[in-house]
């Protein structure tokens, strides 16, 4: 899906918007991210305010309430994560709630999942390009999951170990589907293509994505924790 | 101080000048040696054979014990340092510490790893054999004599513990901290032990047992009245340095880390400046760049620092060849793995199944953006897959000369009882799946 496609597709008639906060501490990077998806006649993204500190960045977003905020890993007085906690009030709104969607040039593990489980939706490396994060801001403001390749071995990396689990833990380990779902991700391929490969609609992965990235956010006591704990990040 | 002395220089030992002016400064040597590594430390000052020295000291031994008491002040004043023998061959250990240890040439180090144990044990054998022997061999009067067996222990019992401040100090430069034993402390207070059975066995050889008692309360209450006194300086002293020493540290990493930025990033940034015009030459750069940045900031501690080594592990192995393989191809190729285990050499032919796919991928397919590589252990099952998103092709439509693809991969995989799927659409890109079951562990 191409960003015009994104902008128009999803809207009956009427072009799609969305409203966005830039939060990052690297202004040539915020500069660059505007240049990209800010043309707002052409993506449908506008970019409603920039921060590049915690304290900036909860200010501009409890000021501007925009739909999605794209949000560093890595932010002076706190991180992301703290962002999130601060902003939970603001997520948790039935009904105008603010989305985030982590971008990030971490490799680390701990870092990306860290995020994740504090509330955000998504997660892209910057490398990513200006189409396909078009395409990310409009799945995260309806409400889905995104999730890089990266992202993908990560969580499956999470949820390798756990062949043979209690029975009491089944809400929070993955199925078989969500598996393969996130082995498709994590191998490069498209939610469209990996719609047509598992011959169910594109609907159909975006859920099992979701239910994939609450999981992560619920099963903060059992396989992430020890996994966490095996590698020495928590 | 092994061997039978043969004595050729006698008492006029080559001991050093200490005012004259030394190209370098004394040290005793860390590196294999058996006591304090004074003669080892000074055989490499004067440049002479370690056995010599040796020699020398126990000569000077016999001859009414100087050379325990030169010893002594040798193993006293001289710090311990590194040098000895051999120390030019290897000068940059002190600065380099741990990653010295695999860094030696083949004799030096790896030598020293083991070897001391041993050397020492017979040192000590021997020193034994020979306090043995200089005591029979003493025919002074019978009073003098009762007093030799207790100095030998408190000369035993202050050789341990120095020996012991000594390993203490080399554990810190090599930032062996973790290794805590109780041998250290078990040696510590051997040698403590030692030496109160000597200071005790002289008070009664003195006679003055009566007292014994009422010394040890003076004694006791003195060393109370002074640990209440100065115990708060002390450990805020101690507390102080380690801080400090916790600084330096600090302050040391980070010099090293940015001597590295230094070094490399800069270097790029100017490369790339320099062929501003060459696109393709600035992002094999760049991503060369931050593939080697990464591995700096985000890989594990102790692992991975110094390249150049074959992986033996399978996430190490795929990145590896994905980086080789960027960088001769100037296409970039994301990976990502999941679980990991030990390289076994089915997997290594899958290794290399899998880094022709990704020269196909990065030659026929590059157009198409980054290749996409996935590796994943599950079980004893390994699999990869090598995807591009390039214009893909006909794999019965190649002529059958061509055996890349037919050879290289496939027949590789088969041949070492794995399988290969390679699935090509005409635009929708080519993906080349590969699988093996590994060896039982």
């Amino acid at each position: 899906m191409n960003a015009t496609e994104a902008a128009q597709g999803s809207g009956e008639g009427e072009a799609r918007r969305a409203r966005v906060v830039l939060v990052d501490d690297h202004r040539m990077f915020r500069t660059g991210v505007q240049a990209e998806i800010g043309q707002t006649d052409v993506t449908g993204v506008e970019v409603v305010g920039e921060a590049a500190d915690v304290d900036q960045a909860v200010t501009v977003i409890t000021a501007t309430r925009p739909e999605v905020v794209l949000l560093d890993v890595h932010l002076p007085g706190g991180g992301g994560v703290e962002v999130l906690r601060r902003s939970a009030s603001l997520m948790a709104d039935p009904e105008r709630p603010v989305r985030f969607l982590a971008l990030s040039v971490s490799d680390a593990a701990e870092d990306v999942i860290g995020v994740i489980r504090g509330g955000a939706r998504g997660y892209v490396t910057k490398t990513i390009t200006g189409t396909d994060l078009v395409d990310a801001i409009f799945r995260v403001a309806d409400g889905d999951a995104v999730f890089s390749p990266r992202l993908a071995g990560f969580v499956l990396d999470a949820f390798a170990s756990t062949d043979a689990p209690p029975v009491d833990e089944d809400l929070d380990r993955l199925t078989q589907r969500e598996r393969e779902v996130l082995r498709l991700i994590a191998r490069g391929y498209a939610y469209k293509e990996i719609a047509k490969q598992l011959f169910i609609s594109v609907k159909t992965v975006e859920s099992h994505v979701s239910a994939v990235l609450r999981k992560l956010q619920l099963s903060n006591r059992h396989e992430l924790t020890r996994w966490a704990t095996a590698r020495r990040l928590i | 101080m092994t061997t039978a002395p043969p004595r050729t220089e006698g008492p006029y030992a080559p001991v050093p000048d200490p005012d004259g002016p030394p190209p370098r400064r004394l040290y005793r040597s860390a590196d294999g040696r058996l006591l304090g590594g004074v003669a080892r430390g000074l055989a490499g000052h004067l440049g002479l054979p370690v056995s010599w020295v040796r020699v020398v000291f126990v000569a000077l031994l016999v001859a009414q014990g100087m050379g325990a008491l030169l010893y002594a002040a040798f193993w006293f004043f001289v710090p311990l340092g590194v040098g000895g023998v051999d120390a030019h061959r290897h000068p940059a250990y002190g600065a380099y510490g741990a990653y010295g240890l695999e860094g030696a040439g083949p004799d030096g180090r790896r030598r020293r790893v083991r070897r001391p144990d041993k050397g020492q044990l017979f040192a000590l054998i021997a020193l034994v054999i020979g306090a043995f022997v200089l005591a029979s061999n003493f025919e002074l009067g019978g009073r003098a004599n009762a007093y030799l067996w207790p100095v030998v222990l408190i000369g035993a019992g202050v050789a341990l513990v120095w020996r012991q401040a000594d390993n203490a100090r080399r554990a810190q430069w090599l930032e062996l901290g973790r290794r805590k034993g109780v041998l250290p402390f078990v040696r510590g207070a051997a040698g403590v032990l030692l030496v109160g059975i000597g200071v005790t066995a002289i008070v009664i050889l003195q006679g003055s047992v009566r007292n014994l008692g009422s010394v040890l309360q003076a004694a006791l209450a003195v060393v109370v009245g002074i640990a209440l006194l100065a115990g708060p300086y002390l450990v805020r002293m101690t507390q102080d340095l380690s801080e400090e020493r916790l600084m330096r540290i600090r302050a040391q990493e980070r010099a090293e880390v940015a001597a590295h930025v230094h070094d490399s990033v800069l270097h790029t940034l100017t490369l790339i400046q320099r062929s501003a015009d060459d696109p393709r030459e600035v992002a094999r750069l760049a991503r060369a760049q931050e593939r080697e940045l990464r591995a700096w900031l985000y890989k594990p501690e102790g692992r991975g620092k110094d390249e150049d080594e074959e992986p033996d592990r399978l996430a190490d192995a795929v990145r590896t060849a994905a980086a080789e393989v960027e960088d001769a191809h100037g296409v970039p190729i994301e990976v990502v793995v999941v679980g990991d285990c030990p390289l076994d050499e089915k997997l290594g032919a899958q290794m290399q199944a899998a880094r022709e796919a990704m020269v196909n991928a990065a030659k026929y397919g590059g157009s198409g953006g980054a290749v996409q590589v996935f590796a994943e252990v599950e079980g004893r099952t390994v699999f990869v897959s090598v995807r591009d998103r390039g214009p893909g092709f006909d794999l019965d439509a190649v002529p059958g000369d061509r055996m890349g693809v037919r050879e290289s991969i496939i027949g590789r995989m088969q041949r070492n009882g794995g399988t290969a799927r390679l699935r090509s659409a005409p635009d929708g890109g080519t993906e080349v799946e590969l699988e093996m079951e590994r060896a039982a562990e």
